[in-house]
């Protein structure tokens, strides 16, 4: 059986997809992966589906053997990664020779990495979905001695790489008004698009808490409303005023009030950004949202024309003649470096 | 009711992920029907942009895709089907099924049924006279996967929710609070008061019937003893946990 063979693992690891939709009006939420690009960049560097399932790992990864030769993609928090004990780059694919053992881990940037293999890996479908929902008991966290079977590979290209993203370090976040922003009143909600909030480690896949100075968020009404719909990216604010950002385990349903909600392309910044680092919410209208989410969902769409070879080995350079190889050297000081 | 209560339903935006249409600032009998036949009727039309459907308390909402579809073309159409009849004074959906759960009430499988009693300013036997004599409907599910929300209870269950949560309440626990009784999908905390205890499973993932409750079906809850309840736990597979359906005409 093509598979991989898990010698040892972290202790967050688990099977994940785009997860399962159609399922709200029985209490069920969308769940798969936090970090929804990621499982495009991986799609894209295998050239496949992006509905291929993947392996997410938060903090550590872990040891895996393949069983035949299996191509893999690593994306996601950049984690240290070992093919037969020599380095694997993060953010590229890779060869793994059936017999070779691929050791993963620990996090270097970002929160969760994920673990892509040529076919996808095809653990058993539940509703729809291979995804591990692990507060509804769906499906279980990887363990040592699991062996995760993979799906026929339709490719064979591997060594492409895609440029790095800047998702990981926290940052700016955009939000559009949701159904209850009206509630707050405007000098709360300047207040809020004007605060540092810091990523708590009070985080998981249901929802991460935004820590930050000064008095909370509150709407005078907030006690008093009726339970709603939630949507992935919603900003809850909880009866002492903390914003929540719920991620792709939330509950289907929740009483606290939404200030806003966080574009589904910039929700993987959300996710990936490690313990404590910064984050500030920017509101635009719907309109510009609408905008912004249909651009970025058109660039995750072309990820592999962003695909470039790991190395570039001359005799592959059908046009080196056209290079400017020398004329195009800057000075090592120049300060403009620094701004890249 | 009076027209100068009257609730006008609200169109709103829900992020870019779907649209809200809501029937009452309060979870009412009448903002519920509404919420579920409106949510029904507008599925009927197949709208193309629709991805999926779901009904809340007081809401219907429409997973629609808003970076693609404009907002104001979707809240007009809508605004549209609104006009078409009055909601809260629609049927309920046809189809709909009445569930009879066995449940213990009191005693150490479910310890606060004299406290929610205390709560509502009734003894504890009425308190379980009013728990087993109530038809409840399912006014949505949520939360946890097919959890139901069951109402409504009268005015005297109109009790708060708990200042401190209680750490743990199990998979199959009836709670209370607000004039609602909830059946727990999984083991959770809560600050709604533990009143009863069944072996019904309202998630099944591995069966033909993952999702067994739905919007608008009835439930009624029968008392049995500790000794019955743990002899369904341990001979009752299914995740029944001894319930029956029956589909109301």
């Amino acid at each position: 059986m093509r598979a991989i063979r898990v010698q040892k693992v972290g202790p967050g690891v688990a099977v994940q997809d785009l997860g399962r939709t159609g399922f709200l009006e029985k209490g069920l939420t969308r769940g798969g992966a936090a970090d929804r690009l990621a499982v495009h960049e991986g799609a894209a560097l295998l050239k496949q589906a992006p509905a291929c399932a993947v392996l997410e790992m938060v903090g550590t990864g872990g040891t895996f053997e393949a069983t035949e030769d299996v191509r893999i993609a690593l994306t996601g928090a950049e984690m240290t990664a070992q093919i037969d004990g020599a380095t694997a780059t993060w953010n590229a694919s890779h060869l793994v020779p059936n017999g070779s053992v691929l050791t993963i881990g620990p996090t270097r940037a970002g929160t969760y990495g994920y673990l892509h293999v040529g076919g996808g890996l095809t653990t058993d479908t539940i509703l729809g979905s291979r995804a591990t929902h692990q507060s509804c008991g769906l499906g279980a966290l990887v363990s040592a001695g699991d062996v995760l079977p993979i799906g026929q590979d339709r490719g064979d290209q591997s060594g492409l790489t895609l440029p790095r993203d800047t998702r990981f370090n926290g940052g700016t976040v955009r939000i559009v008004p949701s159904m209850q922003t009206d509630d707050f009143a405007p000098d709360t909600r300047t207040r809020f698009e004007q605060t540092t909030f810091r990523r708590d480690p009070r985080a998981n896949r249901q929802g991460i808490r935004m820590n930050s100075d000064g008095e909370g968020f509150s709407a005078p009404e907030a006690l008093g409303i009726v339970s709603e719909v939630i949507v992935p990216g919603d900003i809850q604010i909880t009866g002492d005023g903390t914003p929540f950002v719920l991620m792709a385990e939330s509950q289907t349903t929740g009483g606290y009030p939404r200030i806003g909600t966080v574009l589904p392309c910039d929700l993987p910044r959300v996710a990936q950004a490690p313990v404590g680092s910064a984050l500030q919410f920017q509101f635009v209208s719907l309109a510009e949202g609408a905008a912004i989410e249909a651009r970025a969902r058109a660039a995750w769409a072309a990820l592999t024309k962003s695909t470039a070879p790991l190395v570039r080995d001359p005799a592959d350079i059908q046009d080196l003649l056209s290079y400017q190889l020398v004329g195009g050297a800057v000075s090592a000081t120049d300060a403009r470096l620094d701004e890249g | 009711m009076r027209l100068d209560t009257q609730y006008i339903p609200r169109v709103r935006s829900v992020g870019l992920d779907g649209v809200l249409v809501t029937f009452g600032d309060s979870a009412t009998d009448t903002a519920n029907r509404a919420a579920i036949a409106f949510r029904g009727a507008v599925d009927a039309q197949n709208w193309d942009m629709i991805t999926e459907s779901s009904s809340t308390l007081v809401s219907a909402f429409f997973r629609i895709d808003l970076s693609e579809h404009r907002f104001d073309d979707i809240a007009d159409r809508l605004e549209g089907v609104l006009t078409t009849q009055n909601w809260e004074a629609a049927p309920l959906p046809a189809g709909r099924a009445l569930w009879t759960i066995p449940a213990v009430f009191g005693g150490d499988r479910a310890p606060q049924l004299a406290e929610a009693a205390e709560a509502a300013g009734i003894g504890e036997a009425d308190a379980l006279r009013d728990l087993t004599t109530a038809r409840l409907r399912v006014l949505t599910l949520g939360f946890a996967p097919g959890q139901p929300y069951l109402g409504t209870l009268g005015e005297t269950w109109n009790i708060p929710r708990q200042k401190e949560l209680t750490p743990n309440v199990p998979a199959g626990a009836l709670v209370a609070a607000v004039r609602q009784v909830c059946v727990f999908a999984k083991d959770t905390p809560t600050g709604w008061r533990h009143v009863g205890q069944s072996a019904f499973s309202c998630f099944r993932p591995r069966g033909d019937t993952p999702f067994p409750l739905a919007p608008g079906d009835e439930v009624q809850f029968t008392e049995i003893t500790a000794k019955e309840l743990a002899r369904i736990e341990a001979q009752v597979t299914d995740g029944t946990g001894g319930a029956t359906r029956e589909v109301l005409g």
